[in-house]
Protein backbone atom coordinates (compact mmCIF):
# COMPACT_ATOMS: atom_id res chain seq x y z
CA UNK A 1 0.00 0.00 0.00
CA UNK A 2 1.27 3.42 -0.93
CA UNK A 3 0.09 6.39 1.08
CA UNK A 4 0.76 10.01 0.35
CA UNK A 5 -0.61 12.49 2.81
CA UNK A 6 -0.21 16.21 2.44
CA UNK A 7 3.12 15.94 0.64
CA UNK A 8 4.75 19.17 -0.49
CA UNK A 9 8.05 19.70 -2.20
CA UNK A 10 9.58 22.99 -3.25
CA UNK A 11 12.73 23.48 -5.28
CA UNK A 12 14.91 26.53 -5.21
CA UNK A 13 16.02 27.41 -8.69
CA UNK A 14 18.60 30.10 -9.27
CA UNK A 15 17.39 32.92 -11.47
CA UNK A 16 19.57 33.42 -14.46
CA UNK A 17 19.47 36.05 -17.09
CA UNK A 18 21.20 35.87 -20.39
CA UNK A 19 24.40 37.76 -21.01
CA UNK A 20 27.91 37.81 -19.67
CA UNK A 21 27.31 40.67 -17.24
CA UNK A 22 24.45 38.87 -15.59
CA UNK A 23 26.40 35.63 -15.47
CA UNK A 24 29.12 37.43 -13.53
CA UNK A 25 26.61 39.09 -11.26
CA UNK A 26 24.96 35.77 -10.48
CA UNK A 27 28.34 34.51 -9.40
CA UNK A 28 28.28 36.78 -6.40
CA UNK A 29 24.66 37.16 -5.51
CA UNK A 30 21.88 34.97 -6.64
CA UNK A 31 18.18 35.34 -6.59
CA UNK A 32 16.09 32.26 -6.33
CA UNK A 33 12.74 31.31 -7.69
CA UNK A 34 10.68 28.90 -5.69
CA UNK A 35 9.18 26.14 -7.77
CA UNK A 36 6.39 24.28 -6.06
CA UNK A 37 6.75 20.82 -7.52
CA UNK A 38 4.11 19.32 -5.23
CA UNK A 39 1.58 21.08 -3.02
CA UNK A 40 -0.33 19.14 -0.45
CA UNK A 41 -0.66 15.96 -2.48
CA UNK A 42 -2.61 13.10 -0.93
CA UNK A 43 -3.71 9.77 -2.31
CA UNK A 44 -3.66 6.09 -1.48
CA UNK A 45 -2.86 3.21 -3.78
CA UNK A 46 -3.94 -0.24 -2.64
CA UNK A 47 -2.04 -3.49 -3.08
CA UNK A 48 -2.34 -4.98 -6.52
CA UNK A 49 -3.65 -1.80 -8.14
CA UNK A 50 -2.40 -0.59 -11.48
CA UNK A 51 -2.47 3.19 -11.61
CA UNK A 52 -1.67 5.58 -14.43
CA UNK A 53 -0.16 8.86 -13.44
CA UNK A 54 -0.66 11.56 -16.02
CA UNK A 55 -0.04 15.25 -16.35
CA UNK A 56 1.86 17.62 -18.61
CA UNK A 57 5.64 18.00 -18.44
CA UNK A 58 6.79 19.61 -15.23
CA UNK A 59 3.59 18.78 -13.38
CA UNK A 60 5.41 16.93 -10.59
CA UNK A 61 5.17 13.32 -11.75
CA UNK A 62 8.88 12.56 -11.48
CA UNK A 63 9.10 14.25 -8.10
CA UNK A 64 6.33 12.01 -6.81
CA UNK A 65 8.09 8.89 -8.08
CA UNK A 66 11.41 10.03 -6.63
CA UNK A 67 9.83 10.52 -3.23
CA UNK A 68 8.25 7.07 -3.38
CA UNK A 69 11.61 5.56 -4.27
CA UNK A 70 13.35 7.25 -1.38
CA UNK A 71 15.54 9.41 -3.59
CA UNK A 72 14.03 12.68 -2.38
CA UNK A 73 12.81 13.80 1.01
CA UNK A 74 9.55 15.79 1.00
CA UNK A 75 9.51 19.20 2.70
CA UNK A 76 6.18 18.55 4.31
CA UNK A 77 3.74 15.70 4.75
CA UNK A 78 4.38 11.99 4.87
CA UNK A 79 4.78 9.15 2.43
CA UNK A 80 4.71 5.49 3.35
CA UNK A 81 5.12 2.51 1.07
CA UNK A 82 4.19 -0.85 2.61
CA UNK A 83 4.41 0.77 6.03
CA UNK A 84 7.94 2.08 5.49
CA UNK A 85 9.08 5.65 5.06
CA UNK A 86 11.14 5.44 1.87
CA UNK A 87 13.56 8.29 2.54
CA UNK A 88 14.27 7.18 6.12
CA UNK A 89 14.68 3.43 5.56
CA UNK A 90 16.21 3.52 2.14
CA UNK A 91 17.93 0.14 2.05
CA UNK A 92 15.04 -1.88 3.49
CA UNK A 93 12.58 -0.03 1.30
CA UNK A 94 14.28 -0.34 -2.07
CA UNK A 95 14.72 -4.08 -1.63
CA UNK A 96 10.99 -4.40 -2.20
CA UNK A 97 10.49 -2.04 -5.12
CA UNK A 98 11.43 -2.09 -8.78
CA UNK A 99 12.05 1.08 -10.72
CA UNK A 100 12.22 1.60 -14.47
CA UNK A 101 13.30 5.00 -15.72
CA UNK A 102 12.40 4.97 -19.40
CA UNK A 103 15.00 7.51 -20.38
CA UNK A 104 17.93 6.07 -18.48
CA UNK A 105 19.46 2.65 -18.47
CA UNK A 106 20.26 0.65 -15.40
CA UNK A 107 22.24 -1.92 -17.36
CA UNK A 108 25.98 -1.86 -17.89
CA UNK A 109 26.59 -0.50 -21.32
CA UNK A 110 29.57 -2.54 -22.46
CA UNK A 111 28.84 -6.03 -21.21
CA UNK A 112 26.22 -8.63 -22.23
CA UNK A 113 22.78 -8.26 -20.64
CA UNK A 114 23.20 -11.57 -18.80
CA UNK A 115 26.24 -10.18 -16.94
CA UNK A 116 24.23 -7.16 -15.83
CA UNK A 117 21.47 -9.44 -14.60
CA UNK A 118 23.93 -11.47 -12.57
CA UNK A 119 25.28 -8.38 -10.93
CA UNK A 120 21.76 -7.24 -10.12
CA UNK A 121 21.15 -10.67 -8.62
CA UNK A 122 24.11 -10.09 -6.31
CA UNK A 123 23.06 -6.53 -5.49
CA UNK A 124 19.64 -7.74 -4.34
CA UNK A 125 20.96 -11.01 -2.89
CA UNK A 126 18.47 -13.07 -4.89
CA UNK A 127 18.73 -16.80 -4.13
CA UNK A 128 20.12 -18.82 -7.00
CA UNK A 129 17.07 -21.03 -7.64
CA UNK A 130 14.76 -18.02 -7.35
CA UNK A 131 16.96 -16.15 -9.82
CA UNK A 132 16.98 -19.03 -12.32
CA UNK A 133 13.21 -19.27 -12.18
CA UNK A 134 12.60 -15.54 -12.49
CA UNK A 135 15.07 -15.25 -15.31
CA UNK A 136 13.52 -18.07 -17.31
CA UNK A 137 9.98 -16.74 -16.70
CA UNK A 138 10.94 -13.21 -17.63
CA UNK A 139 12.91 -14.16 -20.69
CA UNK A 140 10.01 -16.27 -21.91
CA UNK A 141 7.38 -13.59 -21.31
CA UNK A 142 9.48 -10.74 -22.63
CA UNK A 143 11.00 -12.87 -25.35
CA UNK A 144 14.58 -12.15 -24.34
CA UNK A 145 16.11 -15.46 -25.58
CA UNK A 146 18.98 -14.46 -27.87
CA UNK A 147 19.49 -10.92 -26.71
CA UNK A 148 20.73 -11.92 -23.27
CA UNK A 149 24.19 -12.53 -24.69
CA UNK A 150 24.36 -9.22 -26.55
CA UNK A 151 26.13 -6.19 -25.08
CA UNK A 152 23.64 -3.50 -24.18
CA UNK A 153 25.17 -0.96 -26.54
CA UNK A 154 24.17 -3.18 -29.49
CA UNK A 155 20.50 -3.50 -28.52
CA UNK A 156 17.65 -1.63 -30.13
CA UNK A 157 15.58 0.62 -27.89
CA UNK A 158 12.71 -1.87 -27.76
CA UNK A 159 15.02 -4.74 -26.86
CA UNK A 160 16.72 -2.62 -24.25
CA UNK A 161 13.45 -1.60 -22.65
CA UNK A 162 12.37 -5.22 -22.33
CA UNK A 163 15.68 -5.95 -20.63
CA UNK A 164 15.27 -2.93 -18.35
CA UNK A 165 11.89 -4.18 -17.21
CA UNK A 166 13.21 -7.68 -16.63
CA UNK A 167 16.15 -6.23 -14.67
CA UNK A 168 13.77 -4.41 -12.34
CA UNK A 169 11.83 -7.57 -11.60
CA UNK A 170 14.56 -10.10 -10.90
CA UNK A 171 14.16 -9.62 -7.15
CA UNK A 172 10.37 -10.07 -7.08
CA UNK A 173 9.41 -6.55 -5.97
CA UNK A 174 5.91 -6.05 -4.66
CA UNK A 175 5.72 -2.58 -6.18
CA UNK A 176 6.90 -1.50 -9.60
CA UNK A 177 7.35 2.13 -10.63
CA UNK A 178 7.70 2.92 -14.29
CA UNK A 179 8.60 6.37 -15.52
CA UNK A 180 7.61 6.56 -19.20
CA UNK A 181 8.27 2.93 -20.03
CA UNK A 182 7.10 3.12 -23.63
CA UNK A 183 8.82 6.32 -24.70
CA UNK A 184 10.32 5.98 -28.14
CA UNK A 185 9.23 2.38 -28.72
CA UNK A 186 7.76 1.04 -31.94
CA UNK A 187 4.23 -0.37 -32.02
CA UNK A 188 5.25 -4.01 -31.62
CA UNK A 189 7.45 -3.31 -28.63
CA UNK A 190 4.83 -1.10 -27.02
CA UNK A 191 2.24 -3.82 -27.28
CA UNK A 192 4.65 -6.43 -25.92
CA UNK A 193 5.49 -4.23 -22.94
CA UNK A 194 1.84 -3.49 -22.20
CA UNK A 195 0.80 -7.13 -22.43
CA UNK A 196 3.59 -8.08 -20.09
CA UNK A 197 2.69 -5.45 -17.51
CA UNK A 198 -0.93 -6.50 -17.53
CA UNK A 199 0.00 -10.12 -16.94
CA UNK A 200 2.39 -9.18 -14.17
CA UNK A 201 -0.35 -7.26 -12.41
CA UNK A 202 -2.94 -9.99 -12.85
CA UNK A 203 -0.84 -13.04 -12.11
CA UNK A 204 1.60 -11.84 -9.49
CA UNK A 205 -0.53 -9.07 -8.07
CA UNK A 206 2.32 -6.58 -8.38
CA UNK A 207 1.27 -3.02 -7.61
CA UNK A 208 2.16 -0.89 -10.61
CA UNK A 209 2.38 2.86 -10.91
CA UNK A 210 3.30 4.24 -14.28
CA UNK A 211 3.72 7.71 -15.66
CA UNK A 212 3.31 8.22 -19.35
CA UNK A 213 2.38 10.68 -22.04
CA UNK A 214 1.07 7.91 -24.23
CA UNK A 215 -2.65 7.72 -23.54
CA UNK A 216 -2.85 4.36 -25.22
CA UNK A 217 -0.74 3.01 -22.37
CA UNK A 218 -3.33 4.33 -19.98
CA UNK A 219 -6.17 2.94 -22.02
CA UNK A 220 -4.57 -0.48 -22.35
CA UNK A 221 -3.31 -0.84 -18.81
CA UNK A 222 -5.00 1.09 -16.10
CA UNK A 223 -8.40 1.41 -14.64
CA UNK A 224 -7.44 4.17 -12.26
CA UNK A 225 -5.95 7.44 -13.37
CA UNK A 226 -4.36 10.19 -11.29
CA UNK A 227 -4.14 13.54 -13.00
CA UNK A 228 -1.56 15.92 -11.62
CA UNK A 229 -1.00 19.49 -12.69
CA UNK A 230 0.85 22.43 -11.18
CA UNK A 231 1.80 20.27 -8.23
CA UNK A 232 -1.70 19.24 -7.23
CA UNK A 233 -3.76 16.13 -7.78
CA UNK A 234 -6.63 17.36 -9.91
CA UNK A 235 -8.52 14.19 -10.63
CA UNK A 236 -8.44 10.72 -9.24
CA UNK A 237 -10.81 8.20 -10.68
CA UNK A 238 -11.34 5.39 -13.08
CA UNK A 239 -10.77 5.87 -16.74
CA UNK A 240 -14.40 5.49 -17.83
CA UNK A 241 -15.59 8.11 -15.34
CA UNK A 242 -12.95 10.58 -16.38
CA UNK A 243 -13.92 10.13 -19.98
CA UNK A 244 -17.56 10.74 -19.13
CA UNK A 245 -16.55 13.80 -17.18
CA UNK A 246 -15.02 15.33 -20.29
CA UNK A 247 -17.62 14.12 -22.69
CA UNK A 248 -20.19 11.40 -22.57
CA UNK A 249 -20.65 11.63 -26.31
CA UNK A 250 -20.15 8.52 -28.39
CA UNK A 251 -18.41 8.23 -31.70
CA UNK A 252 -19.94 5.90 -34.27
CA UNK A 253 -18.12 4.74 -37.36
CA UNK A 254 -20.27 3.06 -39.99
CA UNK A 255 -19.46 1.48 -43.33
CA UNK A 256 -22.28 1.07 -45.77
CA UNK A 257 -23.24 0.28 -49.35
CA UNK A 258 -25.46 2.58 -51.27
CA UNK A 259 -26.20 6.28 -50.94
CA UNK A 260 -24.98 8.32 -48.01
CA UNK A 261 -27.58 8.42 -45.22
CA UNK A 262 -28.91 11.77 -44.07
CA UNK A 263 -28.24 12.67 -40.45
CA UNK A 264 -30.99 13.31 -37.98
CA UNK A 265 -31.09 15.97 -35.31
CA UNK A 266 -28.52 15.48 -32.52
CA UNK A 267 -25.98 13.78 -34.76
CA UNK A 268 -22.81 15.65 -35.57
CA UNK A 269 -20.82 14.79 -38.65
CA UNK A 270 -17.14 14.22 -37.98
CA UNK A 271 -16.00 12.75 -41.25
CA UNK A 272 -17.56 11.27 -44.30
CA UNK A 273 -16.05 9.49 -47.26
CA UNK A 274 -16.85 6.91 -49.85
CA UNK A 275 -18.97 4.28 -48.11
CA UNK A 276 -17.80 5.42 -44.67
CA UNK A 277 -19.19 7.92 -42.19
CA UNK A 278 -18.13 9.01 -38.71
CA UNK A 279 -20.58 10.79 -36.46
CA UNK A 280 -20.80 11.89 -32.85
CA UNK A 281 -23.88 11.95 -30.66
CA UNK A 282 -24.99 12.17 -27.07
CA UNK A 283 -26.37 8.80 -25.86
CA UNK A 284 -28.74 10.53 -23.46
CA UNK A 285 -30.52 12.11 -26.44
CA UNK A 286 -30.20 9.26 -28.90
CA UNK A 287 -29.65 5.82 -27.34
CA UNK A 288 -26.97 3.80 -29.11
CA UNK A 289 -29.41 1.14 -30.29
CA UNK A 290 -31.59 3.81 -31.81
CA UNK A 291 -28.70 5.37 -33.67
CA UNK A 292 -27.69 2.04 -35.13
CA UNK A 293 -31.26 1.14 -36.16
CA UNK A 294 -31.69 4.57 -37.73
CA UNK A 295 -28.71 3.97 -39.98
CA UNK A 296 -29.68 0.38 -40.72
CA UNK A 297 -33.06 1.53 -42.00
CA UNK A 298 -31.55 4.10 -44.37
CA UNK A 299 -28.73 2.07 -45.91
CA UNK A 300 -27.22 -1.35 -46.01
CA UNK A 301 -24.67 -1.37 -43.15
CA UNK A 302 -21.59 -3.56 -43.62
CA UNK A 303 -19.72 -2.61 -40.49
CA UNK A 304 -20.39 -0.44 -37.46
CA UNK A 305 -18.48 0.44 -34.32
CA UNK A 306 -19.33 2.69 -31.40
CA UNK A 307 -16.77 4.04 -28.98
CA UNK A 308 -16.24 6.57 -26.21
CA UNK A 309 -13.86 9.43 -26.71
CA UNK A 310 -10.26 8.25 -26.81
CA UNK A 311 -7.99 8.64 -23.81
CA UNK A 312 -6.04 11.09 -25.93
CA UNK A 313 -9.09 13.33 -26.31
CA UNK A 314 -9.81 12.92 -22.63
CA UNK A 315 -6.35 14.06 -21.60
CA UNK A 316 -6.50 17.02 -23.95
CA UNK A 317 -9.91 17.89 -22.50
CA UNK A 318 -8.67 17.61 -18.94
CA UNK A 319 -5.55 19.67 -19.54
CA UNK A 320 -7.71 22.32 -21.15
CA UNK A 321 -10.27 22.27 -18.36
CA UNK A 322 -7.61 22.80 -15.70
CA UNK A 323 -5.70 25.24 -17.82
CA UNK A 324 -2.47 23.23 -17.69
CA UNK B 1 31.94 -8.87 -0.26
CA UNK B 2 31.38 -11.18 -3.19
CA UNK B 3 29.20 -8.51 -4.69
CA UNK B 4 31.92 -5.90 -4.66
CA UNK B 5 34.37 -8.36 -6.12
CA UNK B 6 31.94 -9.09 -8.96
CA UNK B 7 31.27 -5.40 -9.32
CA UNK B 8 34.98 -4.84 -9.54
CA UNK B 9 35.38 -7.55 -12.18
CA UNK B 10 32.53 -6.03 -14.15
CA UNK B 11 34.26 -2.66 -14.16
CA UNK B 12 37.49 -4.29 -15.26
CA UNK B 13 35.65 -6.22 -17.97
CA UNK B 14 33.94 -3.07 -19.26
CA UNK B 15 37.22 -1.24 -19.47
CA UNK B 16 38.87 -4.17 -21.22
CA UNK B 17 36.15 -4.19 -23.87
CA UNK B 18 38.18 -1.74 -25.87
CA UNK B 19 41.50 -3.52 -25.56
CA UNK B 20 43.65 -1.36 -27.76
CA UNK B 21 42.29 1.84 -26.28
CA UNK B 22 42.95 0.49 -22.80
CA UNK B 23 46.51 -0.55 -23.58
CA UNK B 24 47.31 2.73 -25.28
CA UNK B 25 45.97 4.69 -22.31
CA UNK B 26 48.12 2.64 -19.97
CA UNK B 27 51.12 3.24 -22.22
CA UNK B 28 50.33 6.95 -22.44
CA UNK B 29 50.13 7.19 -18.67
CA UNK B 30 53.47 5.48 -18.45
CA UNK B 31 55.15 7.79 -20.95
CA UNK B 32 53.82 11.07 -19.54
CA UNK B 33 54.89 10.09 -16.08
CA UNK B 34 58.28 9.17 -17.44
CA UNK B 35 58.94 12.72 -18.53
CA UNK B 36 58.80 13.93 -14.95
CA UNK B 37 61.27 11.26 -14.01
CA UNK B 38 63.66 12.56 -16.68
CA UNK B 39 63.02 16.05 -15.40
CA UNK B 40 64.44 15.13 -12.03
CA UNK B 41 67.34 13.29 -13.60
CA UNK B 42 68.33 16.31 -15.66
CA UNK B 43 68.12 18.72 -12.76
CA UNK B 44 70.39 16.53 -10.70
CA UNK B 45 72.85 16.23 -13.56
CA UNK B 46 73.67 19.90 -12.87
CA UNK B 47 73.30 20.18 -9.10
CA UNK B 48 74.04 17.89 -6.20
CA UNK B 49 71.12 18.47 -3.91
CA UNK B 50 67.96 20.43 -3.34
CA UNK B 51 67.49 21.78 0.14
CA UNK B 52 69.74 19.13 1.64
CA UNK B 53 68.16 16.27 -0.21
CA UNK B 54 70.24 14.18 -2.57
CA UNK B 55 69.20 12.74 -5.92
CA UNK B 56 68.35 9.35 -4.47
CA UNK B 57 66.29 10.89 -1.70
CA UNK B 58 64.27 13.07 -4.04
CA UNK B 59 63.74 10.06 -6.25
CA UNK B 60 62.42 8.12 -3.28
CA UNK B 61 60.07 10.96 -2.49
CA UNK B 62 58.97 11.08 -6.11
CA UNK B 63 58.25 7.36 -6.37
CA UNK B 64 56.43 7.35 -3.05
CA UNK B 65 54.11 10.19 -4.04
CA UNK B 66 53.54 8.63 -7.45
CA UNK B 67 52.69 5.31 -5.89
CA UNK B 68 50.24 6.85 -3.41
CA UNK B 69 48.75 9.03 -6.06
CA UNK B 70 48.25 6.26 -8.59
CA UNK B 71 46.53 4.03 -6.02
CA UNK B 72 44.43 6.92 -4.74
CA UNK B 73 43.50 7.93 -8.25
CA UNK B 74 42.74 4.41 -9.40
CA UNK B 75 40.17 4.14 -6.64
CA UNK B 76 38.97 7.72 -6.36
CA UNK B 77 39.83 9.33 -9.68
CA UNK B 78 36.67 8.02 -11.32
CA UNK B 79 34.65 10.10 -8.91
CA UNK B 80 35.29 12.90 -11.39
CA UNK B 81 32.28 11.50 -13.28
CA UNK B 82 30.19 12.34 -10.27
CA UNK B 83 28.87 15.69 -11.54
CA UNK B 84 27.66 13.94 -14.72
CA UNK B 85 26.06 11.22 -12.64
CA UNK B 86 24.10 13.87 -10.78
CA UNK B 87 23.09 15.74 -13.88
CA UNK B 88 21.98 12.71 -15.85
CA UNK B 89 20.20 11.03 -12.98
CA UNK B 90 22.50 8.02 -12.67
CA UNK B 91 22.78 8.86 -9.01
CA UNK B 92 19.07 8.18 -8.51
CA UNK B 93 19.66 4.64 -9.73
CA UNK B 94 22.33 4.18 -7.08
CA UNK B 95 19.90 5.37 -4.43
CA UNK B 96 17.24 2.84 -5.43
CA UNK B 97 19.57 -0.11 -4.92
CA UNK B 98 19.76 -1.71 -1.49
CA UNK B 99 23.50 -1.27 -1.05
CA UNK B 100 26.00 1.20 0.29
CA UNK B 101 25.88 4.39 -1.76
CA UNK B 102 29.57 5.04 -1.27
CA UNK B 103 30.72 1.68 -2.61
CA UNK B 104 28.32 1.86 -5.52
CA UNK B 105 29.92 5.16 -6.42
CA UNK B 106 33.50 4.03 -6.10
CA UNK B 107 33.64 0.50 -7.48
CA UNK B 108 32.11 1.06 -10.93
CA UNK B 109 34.21 4.15 -11.50
CA UNK B 110 37.62 2.72 -10.74
CA UNK B 111 40.10 3.53 -13.44
CA UNK B 112 42.53 0.76 -14.24
CA UNK B 113 44.35 2.66 -16.93
CA UNK B 114 46.24 4.19 -13.98
CA UNK B 115 48.22 0.96 -13.91
CA UNK B 116 50.71 2.67 -16.20
CA UNK B 117 51.51 5.19 -13.51
CA UNK B 118 51.65 2.51 -10.86
CA UNK B 119 54.12 0.35 -12.76
CA UNK B 120 56.26 3.39 -13.41
CA UNK B 121 56.25 4.34 -9.74
CA UNK B 122 57.36 0.85 -8.78
CA UNK B 123 60.22 0.97 -11.28
CA UNK B 124 61.41 4.34 -9.98
CA UNK B 125 61.13 3.01 -6.46
CA UNK B 126 63.43 0.13 -7.35
CA UNK B 127 65.97 2.60 -8.73
CA UNK B 128 65.64 4.94 -5.77
CA UNK B 129 65.96 2.53 -2.86
CA UNK B 130 69.61 1.53 -3.41
CA UNK B 131 70.81 5.08 -4.16
CA UNK B 132 68.89 6.82 -1.38
CA UNK B 133 71.54 6.05 1.19
CA UNK B 134 69.02 4.91 3.76
CA UNK B 135 70.01 2.20 6.19
CA UNK B 136 66.85 0.14 6.24
CA UNK B 137 65.46 -1.34 9.42
CA UNK B 138 62.18 -3.10 10.03
CA UNK B 139 60.82 0.09 11.63
CA UNK B 140 61.75 2.17 8.62
CA UNK B 141 60.18 -0.32 6.23
CA UNK B 142 56.95 -0.14 8.21
CA UNK B 143 57.01 3.66 8.18
CA UNK B 144 57.64 3.69 4.43
CA UNK B 145 54.77 1.29 3.89
CA UNK B 146 52.53 3.54 6.00
CA UNK B 147 53.60 6.55 3.94
CA UNK B 148 52.33 4.88 0.80
CA UNK B 149 49.11 3.50 2.27
CA UNK B 150 48.16 6.69 4.13
CA UNK B 151 49.24 8.74 1.14
CA UNK B 152 46.81 6.79 -1.06
CA UNK B 153 44.09 7.48 1.47
CA UNK B 154 44.81 11.22 1.49
CA UNK B 155 44.75 11.40 -2.30
CA UNK B 156 41.53 9.43 -2.32
CA UNK B 157 40.04 11.87 0.22
CA UNK B 158 41.02 14.77 -2.01
CA UNK B 159 39.25 13.18 -4.97
CA UNK B 160 36.21 12.51 -2.80
CA UNK B 161 36.08 16.09 -1.53
CA UNK B 162 36.31 17.55 -4.99
CA UNK B 163 33.57 15.25 -6.21
CA UNK B 164 31.38 16.16 -3.24
CA UNK B 165 31.53 19.80 -4.20
CA UNK B 166 29.29 18.80 -7.12
CA UNK B 167 26.47 18.13 -4.65
CA UNK B 168 26.34 21.87 -4.10
CA UNK B 169 27.21 23.25 -7.50
CA UNK B 170 26.10 20.50 -9.94
CA UNK B 171 29.12 21.29 -12.02
CA UNK B 172 32.77 20.51 -11.80
CA UNK B 173 35.20 23.06 -10.53
CA UNK B 174 38.32 22.41 -12.54
CA UNK B 175 40.58 24.62 -10.47
CA UNK B 176 40.17 22.27 -7.51
CA UNK B 177 42.33 19.79 -9.41
CA UNK B 178 45.30 21.74 -8.13
CA UNK B 179 44.84 19.78 -4.93
CA UNK B 180 45.09 16.43 -6.67
CA UNK B 181 47.08 16.58 -9.89
CA UNK B 182 48.89 19.67 -8.68
CA UNK B 183 49.94 17.97 -5.47
CA UNK B 184 51.31 15.05 -7.41
CA UNK B 185 53.61 17.47 -9.22
CA UNK B 186 54.59 19.39 -6.05
CA UNK B 187 55.10 16.18 -4.18
CA UNK B 188 58.01 15.14 -6.35
CA UNK B 189 60.24 17.17 -4.04
CA UNK B 190 60.18 17.18 -0.24
CA UNK B 191 57.64 19.82 0.70
CA UNK B 192 60.14 21.85 2.71
CA UNK B 193 61.65 23.16 -0.53
CA UNK B 194 58.58 25.32 -1.06
CA UNK B 195 59.09 27.36 2.11
CA UNK B 196 57.60 27.55 5.56
CA UNK B 197 54.10 28.76 4.68
CA UNK B 198 53.49 26.02 2.17
CA UNK B 199 54.83 23.45 4.58
CA UNK B 200 52.48 24.66 7.29
CA UNK B 201 49.54 24.55 4.89
CA UNK B 202 50.46 20.99 3.93
CA UNK B 203 50.75 20.02 7.56
CA UNK B 204 47.59 21.42 9.03
CA UNK B 205 45.16 21.92 6.15
CA UNK B 206 45.87 19.23 3.61
CA UNK B 207 48.17 16.91 5.52
CA UNK B 208 50.33 15.75 2.63
CA UNK B 209 53.53 16.69 4.42
CA UNK B 210 52.58 14.18 7.10
CA UNK B 211 52.91 11.37 4.62
CA UNK B 212 55.95 12.75 2.86
CA UNK B 213 58.25 15.30 4.49
CA UNK B 214 58.14 14.35 8.17
CA UNK B 215 58.42 10.57 7.86
CA UNK B 216 61.13 11.10 5.26
CA UNK B 217 63.18 12.89 7.92
CA UNK B 218 62.77 9.83 10.07
CA UNK B 219 63.87 7.51 7.26
CA UNK B 220 66.98 9.65 6.75
CA UNK B 221 67.83 9.54 10.48
CA UNK B 222 67.52 13.31 10.75
CA UNK B 223 64.75 13.07 13.33
CA UNK B 224 63.89 10.17 15.54
CA UNK B 225 60.86 11.39 17.50
CA UNK B 226 57.82 9.19 17.64
CA UNK B 227 55.76 11.95 16.01
CA UNK B 228 57.83 11.65 12.87
CA UNK B 229 57.30 7.93 12.79
CA UNK B 230 53.56 7.98 13.23
CA UNK B 231 52.85 11.14 11.27
CA UNK B 232 51.41 9.15 8.33
CA UNK B 233 48.83 7.68 10.68
CA UNK B 234 47.99 11.13 12.04
CA UNK B 235 47.24 12.27 8.51
CA UNK B 236 44.29 9.90 8.48
CA UNK B 237 42.41 12.51 10.52
CA UNK B 238 41.81 14.06 7.14
CA UNK B 239 39.23 11.34 6.54
CA UNK B 240 36.89 13.12 8.94
CA UNK B 241 36.37 16.42 7.11
CA UNK B 242 36.24 14.76 3.70
CA UNK B 243 33.69 12.19 4.76
CA UNK B 244 31.69 14.88 6.51
CA UNK B 245 31.58 17.02 3.39
CA UNK B 246 30.40 14.00 1.42
CA UNK B 247 27.65 13.17 3.95
CA UNK B 248 26.41 16.74 4.14
CA UNK B 249 26.37 16.83 0.35
CA UNK B 250 24.38 13.63 0.18
CA UNK B 251 21.83 14.94 2.66
CA UNK B 252 21.62 18.19 0.75
CA UNK B 253 20.95 16.27 -2.47
CA UNK B 254 18.11 14.31 -0.94
CA UNK B 255 16.37 17.43 0.21
CA UNK B 256 16.91 19.61 -2.85
CA UNK B 257 17.09 17.21 -5.76
CA UNK B 258 19.09 17.99 -8.83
Amino acid sequence: MIEFSGVSKTYRVAKRQAGMGNALKSFFSREYNLVHALRDVSFTIGDGEMVGYIGPNGAGKSTTIKIMCGVLTPDDGACTVNGRIPYRERVAHVRDIGVVFGQRSQLWWDVPVADSFELIRDIYKVKEDRYRKNLSDLSELLNLGDILQTPVRNLSLGQRMRCEIAASLLHDPGVLFLDEPTIGLDAVSKIAVRRFLRRLNEEKGTTILLTTHDMQDIEALTRRVLLIGKGRVLMDGNLAELKKHISSRKTMTAEYRGPAPALREGMELVQSGEGRIVIRFDPSEIPVSEAVTYFAQLTELTDVSVSDITAEEMAAGLYKEYDL
Amino acid sequence: MRLYWNYFMMTLKSQMQYKISFLLTVLGQFLTAFTSFWGIKFIFARINGIDDFSYGQVLLCFSMIMLSFSIGEMIGGGLAVFPNLLREGGFDRILVRPRSVTLQLIVPNMDFSRLGLLVQAVIVLCIAVPVSGIEWTVGKAVVFFLMIVCGSVIFFCLFLMIASVAFFTIGSLEFLNIFTYGMRQFGRYPFSVYGKTTLRFLTFVIPLALIQYYPLLYLLDREDGLVYMISPVLSLLFLLPSYLLYRVGLRNYKSTGS
